[in-house]
């Protein structure tokens, strides 16, 4: 169709493939960089995936996701990522709110926003150290708190390597990455819908429940799915922290590779897939949801 | 409007207590390496190590690299995007994002399986590793260059340069470049910032980075480990500063957001 408007503007008659050719050529470079070091790699995880020792067709490495252990740890994985992202997405809207709308001083605002930038890029081996010196066993605040207050972290309960501890350190990068995504989102609510419920007699209770949180359910939920993703990949904290010892899904790969424990890369693979495909949800969750945030925030 | 005041300053405090005091204690934990006193004693082991400067300059080379490669493969991409083919924004939007859904662990184990047997085996060549930077900083660099070209009237700007008989070559690094130097630099300080401490790539694939350094050390000593995380966090508080700095007043900076 395009053909016609080409003749009369007076456009060379190129032959079709050659313009295709034309207009692709300058994107060749990236399509071929991302191809061979994002596009194979991850492909050739789905076919290993799929073949066994020998490098047949076999659908047993799925199959073993199924077992027990496997499935233990890709939950251990889900809980953590779970409970950071809901606790991450609740503290750091707070602040968000607290900053953008809660009548601080705008220094405040500007301080926080870097600072948050730092903290949701300060996360791996680092960041392990510092909760390490700070709550490990023989971390500064445990040992003060036992000095001066006869309060034992550990006798109490608590543990770094564990679980909440886990959480405890996680949420240092989440928590800040919420207040980033979610502060757009809070600078879009409009004063006007707040001072026309106000007129009307509307409470703030009644604001918050029938206006505000509606227009920002959208955005709030993408942005914890985010938050989700963001933890269900993460590594080098786990392993700097824990030393493998958490049996989390990127932790149990990496020992995959290295051949640690029985060592299977098909099913190490196969950990991979599942771990892409849980991803994938969350990025297709993301987008859906980020469609609709748009509506009215933009 | 008072209430909400107190309310916000509450939260503020907690939050303040929650990120600060790991910071300060960490801070303080790493000067008591000798007993009974406080002092440096740790901070000079770390910076006295040849392995720190060695690891961490390997590091640094890497990041410059990846920094290089990354805006030499992005920049023309973003700018072919907007100029000539913007049918296959979404086609590059997508592959750009992708790392997003492809954890490191994965990238690494994808790109051993299949670079580490021949045709091609690359396992030792530091060119998998940049390669894998590269990739993981996709994102970060995409936006911020897609941001960057959003915010400026990129069209107009290459017609009148061209009719007024700009090159493109004069176009590029005169006309297009500097208006976009905001995006550009905040690209390029977040992709060092991810870079210099990264372990996974680089625990993987066996090279001696500054993060597989800081795991080690974290493995065999006590206190060292505390300043090293003190080191790391400037060094992030660094280069996130410099992005701020060199984005005020300026349209197209990127907002950092780390990925793990």
């Amino acid at each position: 169709m395009s053909t016609v408007s080409e003749i009369t503007k007076g456009a060379p008659l190129a032959r079709p493939s050659a313009g295709v050719l034309r207009r692709w050529i300058g994107l060749a470079p990236f399509l071929l960089f991302a191809i061979l070091f994002m596009i194979l790699p991850a492909g050739s995880l789905f076919v290993g995936s799929f073949q066994d020792a020998s490098g047949g067709f076999t659908l047993m490495n799925v199959a073993h996701l199924f077992r027990p252990s496997i499935l233990r740890s890709y939950w251990l994985t889900i809980e953590v990522s779970l409970i950071t992202a809901v606790a991450g997405g609740i503290f750091g809207f707070l602040l968000a709110y607290a900053v953008t709308m809660g009548g601080l001083p705008r220094t405040v605002r500007s301080l926080v926003t870097t600072f948050s930038g730092v903290a949701s890029n300060f996360a791996g081996v680092p960041l392990a150290f510092a909760f390490i010196a700070t709550m490990g066993r023989v971390g500064l605040i445990t040992t003060l708190l036992k000095q001066f207050f006869g309060i034992s972290l550990y006798d109490a309960g608590f543990n770094l390597y564990s679980l909440w501890g886990l959480v405890l350190v996680y949420l240092y990068f989440q928590l800040p990455l919420m207040v980033l995504i979610i502060t757009p989102a809070l600078d879009g609510m409009r004063r006007e819908w707040r001072e026309a419920c106000e007129n009307l007699g509307a409470s703030r209770l009644q604001y918050w429940r029938h206006v505000a949180l509606p227009i920002l359910m959208p955005s709030l939920l993408s942005s914890v799915i985010l938050l989700f993703g963001n933890a269900f990949g993460a590594y080098a904290t786990a392993y700097a922290l824990t030393g493998g010892f958490l049996n989390l899904v990127p932790i149990q790969i990496g020992a995959q590779m290295r051949g640690d424990v029985l060592h299977d890369p098909n099913l190490g693979y196969a950990l991979a897939l599942g771990m892409v495909a849980i991803m994938t949800l969350c990025i297709l969750g993301y987008t859906a949801l980020q469609k609709r945030a748009s509506r009215w925030l933009s | 409007m008072r209430r909400r005041g107190t309310g916000s300053w509450i939260i503020l405090a907690l939050a303040s207590f929650y990120f600060l005091i790991p910071l300060l204690a960490t801070f303080l934990f790493s000067l008591r390496a000798r007993r009974g006193t406080l002092s440096f004693l740790a901070w000079a082991h770390v910076f006295k190590d040849p392995l720190f400067s060695r690891t961490f300059l390997f590091s640094v080379e890497m990041a410059l690299i990846t920094i290089v490669v990354g805006l030499a493969l992005l920049i023309p991409t973003a700018l072919w995007v907007h100029l000539r083919a913007p049918r296959a924004r979404a086609l590059i939007e997508v592959l750009a994002l992708l790392p997003f859904v492809i954890p490191p662990i994965v990238l690494v184990f994808g790109l051993i399986r299949t670079y580490s047997r021949p045709p091609i085996a690359l396992v030792s060549s530091p060119i998998l590793l940049i390669a894998g930077y590269v990739v993981i900083s996709f994102p970060y660099m995409y936006r911020a260059i897609d941001t960057g070209l959003r915010s400026i009237n990129l069209r107009s700007l290459t017609e009148a340069a061209q009719s007024l008989g700009a090159s493109w070559r004069v176009t590029l690094f005169r006309v297009i470049l500097p208006n976009i130097r905001a995006s550009l630099l905040s690209a390029a300080f977040l992709t060092f910032a991810i870079v210099v401490g990264e372990l996974t790539l680089a625990v993987m694939l066996a090279w001696p980075a500054f993060g597989p350094y800081m795991a080690q050390v974290g493995r065999d000593l006590a206190y060292e480990p505390a300043a090293l995380a003190i080191i790391s966090f400037l060094l992030t508080w660094g280069s996130l500063a410099l992005i701020q700095l060199l984005s005020r007043g300026m349209r197209g900076a990127a907002t950092p957001g780390g990925v793990h």
